[in-house]
């Protein structure tokens, strides 16, 4: 091995800057999962009747199914009943009337992670529902959504206030039983985000949801629902960060999206959980099931994702293109580092006609860890003239990592036009020496190319998530090459 | 500017500079010319501080800073600049950027304030109009796509733009026709002046019918085995290399 390849590896140092724990006075469940769990947590959320029923459903439908073994992932066993299903701090007992009601510490830990919900200094023109553990802590700007008829709110209240939205679509993109996560989410999910945007209504902002996993040895299990109707808009942010811990923790969250004629939802995630220290102890296991139907004709969905985080990453953020003439994209960006693994991906259902699909998918491994991309692109014998175009490229850095591709293509329509590219490359010495040799140091280097590489996924995140997301990358992979 | 003496290096223990000693002053333009494998490579990436490379004995100083304690960053942000034989491509990122970010650090180096994004572009825009070439080349990802000439142009630029005290140019003829070597060419000599010193590697002499250097050093088999005024390239050009590899052997 030259020099260089040892100051790759030396480089690799990461350093989690959100891996604080907040001491508090927590409601937790017990550990363990039956139907008396699920019972009593549906009875803590205060659900209608019809959710409990539908709760208990999926868990009988997850009591049937198997942990999916297909992924390229190596997990030790999962013990569900070791894991808490429910933590909530004391002081939301009563939920929050204002955010002058809510736990300043609560308040101290989203400033500290850069998420301020204090009316004076919370983010211009963003709209924040921050879910700390189980429980939605504060949703800012309400009042303003809802002079335009946007509903933006934790989905519990959701079910509180607009149960027959809620009844209506939840379930209807990802059911119970989709797979294995999705049908344990549907017994045990706690909070999440709601929203709805009314016909032909543009939303006034960007929304955004903070997640943060803080108690121990619970999971969090967060469902968002989101639903555009005719011509409407949005766009959606969602951020996530853990604290350090040396167990590892589960994540297992559902996202349904619903585009009707004409309208377009934007999704963007920036997923930062704890991956985990360089020895690969701990980490956060997410298992992440994320769907939008373009149910319209001329609708869009568009996922944007920049992973970083996590120990274990299994998401495939999928598009059923069910509308004539609507459009799917999935812009990824993939970056693991030490031991973590990520298997993730997109599938494109193509049932309308000249449905359009695109896929982008950037992996960037570092360290010893393990990326790969799977995707799926199905064409029914419906979708005339339907195209999708995949472009699949992955960075290596150093000697000890993968990269793996996992592309699945279904056609049953002659008319349909599908492409497919796949690169693989390392960042080479020569470009590295070049960076330096114009004055750089290794760090900016490696950020500059990274950033690069990444360009055509960063240009479609929102302003604010850019940045963000350009500088965790140069966190995540700090000292990666030298 | 520069001072070599009996310096020696090696890559995975072979020796393949035995003992160089080289004396530039500011404003000096050196050319080194030998046969291929002679070190005239290595002697580039020893002094900019590529990784691989021992350097068993000798010194290097560099404005009286002893270099070879430099990390090849440091090198660049003192002023020494190496144009690339080969230089690499770096997709999306976009030439501008790449300026700004080393301009800027080689400037908070010396104590500076980085540059703002409007007087960088007021100030990088000079320099391509100085040196005759399109803004369009700004915005284009570095060197992706380039011809082999466009490749060499923009490391051009990208030594105008770093105004370093000493251009190290590997090569820079190779792979370019007649008309490209002479854009390059015009481009090093507008960027010549009585505090900048160059060393042209070559193995060429036609490099030096556009840029006359002061001193030629032949460099072969890891020692300077000649040095003398212009006209010792006119010499080799006649002789060829033999001579000279028998004389080293000798």
């Amino acid at each position: 091995m030259s020099a260089s390849s040892e100051n790759i590896n030396e480089l690799i140092g990461e350093k989690y800057k959100d891996g604080f724990v907040t001491e508090l006075e927590t409601d937790s469940f017990p550990p363990g999962l039956d139907e008396q769990i699920v019972r009593a947590l549906s009875a803590k959320k205060n659900d209608p009747e019809f959710m409990t029923e539908w709760r208990l459903d999926g868990y009988k439908q997850w009591l049937t199914m198997d942990n999916p073994d297909w992924a390229q992932l190596s997990i030790e066993p999962i013990d569900y009943q070791a894991i808490s299903y429910y933590s909530a701090p004391k002081s939301l007992e009563d939920g929050p009337k204002s955010l002058d009601e809510v736990d300043p510490q609560l308040l101290e830990t989203y400033k500290k992670l850069g998420i301020p919900l204090g009316e004076q200094e919370r983010l211009a023109g963003v709209a924040v529902d921050a879910v700390f553990d189980s429980v939605s802590v504060a949703t800012t700007f309400k009042d303003k959504l809802s002079e335009v008829g946007v509903i933006f709110c934790p989905i519990s209240e959701a079910l509180r206030d607009h149960p027959e939205l809620v009844k209506k679509y939840l379930g209807t993109v990802v059911p119970q039983g989709d797979n294995f996560f999705a049908a344990l989410n549907s017994a045990v999910f706690t909070d999440g985000s709601f929203v709805y945007i009314p016909k032909g209504v543009r939303c006034p902002m960007e929304l955004s949801t903070y997640f943060r996993i803080n108690a121990s040895n619970t999971g969090q299990f967060e469902r968002t629902l989101i639903i555009a109707d005719e011509g409407s808009y949005v766009s959606y942010l969602e951020g996530c960060t853990a604290p350090m811990r040396d167990e590892n923790q589960l994540h297992a969250a559902v996202v349904e999206l619903v585009a009707m004629e004409g309208a377009e939802i934007k999704y963007s995630t920036v997923q930062n959980w704890y991956p985990g220290d360089e020895n690969g102890v701990g980490g956060i296991y997410n298992f992440v099931t994320k769907r939008g139907e373009c149910r319209g004709a001329n609708s869009k969905i568009s996922w944007t994702q920049v992973e970083t985080g996590s120990a274990i990453t299994w998401k495939y953020p999928s598009c059923v293109l069910l509308g004539d003439n609507s459009v799917g994209e999935f812009y990824s960006v993939a970056v693991t580092n030490n031991y973590q693994q990520a298997d993730t991906g997109s599938k494109m259902i193509h049932i309308g006609k000249n449905s359009k699909s695109t896929i982008i998918a950037k992996g960037i491994s570092a360290g010893k860890s393990q990326s790969s991309y799977r995707g799926l692109v199905k064409v029914a014998k419906s979708a005339e003239n339907a195209r999708n175009y995949t472009q699949c490229d992955s960075l290596l850095m150093g000697d000890k990592c993968g990269a793996h591709t996992f592309p699945y293509v279904e056609v049953k329509q002659p008319s349909a036009q599908i492409e497919h590219e796949a690169s693989t490359s390392k960042i080479s010495e020569d470009q590295l020496f070049f960076c330096l040799q114009r004055g750089l140091s290794a760090d900016d280097a490696v950020s500059m190319i990274v950033n690069g590489f990444c360009k055509e996924v960063f240009k479609e995140l929102p302003m604010e998530f850019a940045v963000e997301a350009q500088a965790l990358l140069g966190i995540s992979l700090e000292g990666s090459v030298g | 500017m520069l001072k070599v003496e009996n310096l020696h290096a090696s890559v995975d223990d072979k020796e393949i500079i035995k003992g160089i000693s080289l004396y530039i002053k500011p404003g000096e333009v050196h050319a080194i010319m030998g046969p291929n494998g002679s070190g005239k490579s290595t002697l580039s990436n020893v002094l900019a501080g590529r990784d691989g490379y021992e350097t068993p004995e000798g010194e290097v100083l560099f404005n009286a800073k002893d270099l070879l304690e430099m990390a090849p960053e440091v090198r660049a942000q003192e002023g020494l600049f190496l144009a690339f034989q080969y230089p690499v491509e770096i997709p999306g990122v976009s030439n501008i950027y790449l300026l700004k970010a080393a301009l800027n650090a080689a400037r908070q180096a010396r104590g500076l304030d980085a540059l703002d994004a409007m007087d960088f572009l007021t100030y990088v825009k000079s320099k391509t109009k100085m040196l005759k070439m399109d803004e369009k080349f700004l915005y284009r990802s570095v060197n992706e796509g380039f011809s082999g000439g466009e490749k060499k142009r923009n490391e051009i630029l990208q030594m105008a733009v770093l105004e370093p005290k000493l251009c190290i140019l590997d090569e820079v003829d190779s792979g370019l026709d007649i008309d490209a070597l002479k854009i390059v060419s015009e481009g090093i000599n507008s960027l010549r002046s009585p505090e900048r010193s160059f060393v042209l590697i070559t193995h060429y002499q036609r490099l030096l019918d556009y840029i006359k250097p002061d001193f030629i050093h032949v460099l072969a088999d890891g020692k300077i085995v000649k040095s003398g005024g212009p006209e010792l390239a006119l010499e080799l050009e006649k002789e060829g290399y033999g001579w000279i590899e028998e004389a080293a052997k000798a």
